[in-house]
């Protein structure tokens, strides 16, 4: 049977292989290649080794610290925006997995957001605030901290219905019998969470915490709509920094490439250590 | 809640304890979607007013008295004028278009061609099928920016740069989730069913359509959803990739109708975001019990 299915290679996987090799494995391998040179289009590239890394961090030997600032920034925003909507999203789950009426029309209310893109989203945000802060002669782009709340806002409102959900289907897997057994032996409400509901939803905990930091790393269309990276340059996440580098400054974009290798080292370690924690954290059984 | 404290006093608990909660989340609700409430509602107002008054439906209060109420709401609201506006700014109808043809284009590519190639990968087992489902593991882990320059340079050499070829390059970069997701259902496929159609004489092909095809179909939808919404909100790849001066998605002419002129029309841009809700927002009532599904099937699985 193998045999036969492998005379048909050119019908069953190459389609989606050239497809591959155009979208994916040619402009990966290209890019590493370009980061090492200096270029303004992928013909008229020149090598230059290692001087494009060093000039993200240093400009005639001064010390830029645009890049690092956008790594803290986006660390802090990454950080602040997994806590709140992991937290949300799961008292939300907790309290729609009680039977209460109006549960399914709730949770279509809660994630509908997540289905508005990037874009159209900060938009509809951004005249919310500006119509808010107008009246404290402010925009949302002020300072880099109202951007920094602006976008969390963005992101929570987009993100927590989405997360809501698998932490209701992970609510949903624990056994009735053990919560059962533990109000019997006399656990409540708080030792119920603690020791029975959170150690339960562990692998549920670890993949909603991934999915929203790896979403916060890469956040990149609501942050190009709702700030624009303003003010200054101050509320570009890593992302924008990047499209910014590349795009907005002209013999730039090695730099650019160059970080975007970087951004991808950080986002490869980030998947990396979720698939190790994952695997080795799922309750078996 | 505390089942053996005796069933009157739960019950009665239970029922106090669930009309506030129900009460609360009534609330919740309404200031979830208010955000939406409040867009609708300005794009039919003059765009003078929308800062103005944000909020309000009259510029007079309604303590003024019934008629000047009235007049006030009269001066702020403006019917149908800034849809007029933004469908010709953006040239809207357009931009619906390409993004409807770009969107379905791509997930029935992604669907059709990544089903196959997966069902190659598990079915025949070589050092290059090894290789290339893990080139899609890793495909997964690579973040968009580290390929973008290069992607849209090279699809601009390829003649890529339109609604059709955009569809090879959502199939390329695509390809590494919808093939681990259809990889992962096949593996659980008995092979038997396809050894026995196989014997009765069906080809490769017969045996993938007539069988293999239809018992994927709770992966598909997944698949299919998932790469919708990717697709139908992307923004950054049609940006780079696509001709925009010629063909633009609906995020694109969203994003320069904002750009172009240099202070934003905010009744266009009020309108223009409801046109784009809209067709979201009728597609998750009819889908909804698929999407919430293919979403909880994706994260898991991803």
């Amino acid at each position: 049977m193998e045999k036969g299915i492998r005379k048909y290679f050119v019908i069953f996987a190459l389609p989606t292989m050239i497809a591959f090799t155009i979208g994916f494995i040619a402009p990966f391998i290209y890019g590493i290649f370009l980061s090492f040179c200096k270029f303004t289009t992928v013909t008229d590239w020149k090598w230059v080794g290692f001087e494009n890394y060093t000039k993200i961090f240093f400009i005639n030997g001064n010390l830029d610290t645009s890049f690092i600032h956008s790594i803290w920034y986006t660390a802090l925003f990454t950080v602040v925006s997994v806590l709140i909507i992991n937290v949300v999203a799961f008292a939300i789950a907790m309290a729609l997995t009680k039977g209460i009426k109006g549960t399914n029309l709730f949770r279509t209310v809660f994630f509908l957001p997540n289905l508005i893109g990037g874009i159209v989203l900060s938009y509809i945000w951004l005249m919310i605030f500006n119509a808010i802060l107008q009246r404290f002669d402010m925009t949302i782009v002020t300072s880099q901290w109202t951007a920094f709340w602006g976008l969390i806002a963005v992101v929570c409102w987009q993100q927590i219905g989405y997360m809501m959900i698998i932490y209701i289907a992970g609510i949903q897997n624990i056994p009735g019998e053990l919560i059962e057994a533990a109000k019997i032996d006399g656990a409540n409400a708080w030792q119920l969470l603690r020791n029975v509901t959170l150690p339960m939803l562990m692998p549920t905990i670890t993949i909603c915490s991934f999915l929203t930091l790896t979403n916060g790393f890469k956040l990149f269309d609501q942050n190009l709509a709702l700030t624009g990276g303003n003010p200054g340059k101050l509320s570009q996440l890593l992302a924008l920094n990047i499209y910014d580098t590349m795009y907005g400054t002209t013999g730039w974009q090695g730099v650019g490439q160059a970080k975007a290798v970087i951004f991808f080292i950080l986002v490869a370690l980030i998947s990396v250590t979720q698939n190790k924690l994952t695997t080795s954290k799922e309750v078996k059984g | 809640m505390a089942k053996h404290n005796g069933p009157e006093v739960s019950t009665v608990r239970a029922a106090k304890h669930g009309g506030l909660l129900t009460l609360f989340f009534s609330i919740l609700s309404i200031i979830w979607i208010f955000p939406l409430l409040v867009v609708v509602l300005n794009s039919f107002k003059l765009k003078a007013y929308i800062f103005r008054y944000p909020f309000g439906i009259s510029s007079k209060s309604i303590a003024e008295g019934w008629d000047n109420f009235v007049a006030g709401a009269q001066k702020i609201f403006c019917g149908w004028l800034n849809y007029g506006n933004a469908i010709e700014k953006t040239n809207f109808w357009n931009s619906f278009g390409n993004s409807l043809f770009i969107t379905v284009g791509a997930v029935c590519a992604i669907i059709l061609c990544c089903s196959m190639c997966a069902w190659y990968i598990v079915r025949v087992n070589t050092i290059g099928t090894k290789i290339m489902y893990l080139l899609c593991l890793f495909s997964m882990i690579v973040p968009f920016q580290m390929v973008m320059f290069t992607l849209s340079k090279f699809a601009n050499m390829l003649h890529l740069s339109n609604p059709i070829g955009i569809i090879v390059v959502y199939l390329g970069f695509g390809a590494g989730l919808s093939v681990f997701m259809f990889t992962g259902f096949v593996k659980s496929i008995s092979l038997e069913i396809e050894e026995a159609a196989m014997i009765d004489g069906c080809s490769p092909l017969q045996t993938f359509f007539l069988i293999v095809f239809p018992i994927l179909k709770p992966t598909t939808v997944t698949v299919a959803i998932l790469e919708a919404m990717w697709v139908w909100n992307d923004y950054l790849l049609p940006s780079l990739v696509l001709n925009v001066n010629k063909y633009k998605t609906i995020p694109i002419a969203i994003q320069y109708l904002k750009q172009s002129h240099g202070q934003v029309d905010w009744g266009a841009m009020m309108a223009v975001l409801v046109l784009a809700i809209l067709p979201i927002v009728i597609f998750y009532i009819i889908c909804q019990k698929y999407i919430i599904e293919g979403v909880l099937a994706g994260a898991v699985k991803g």
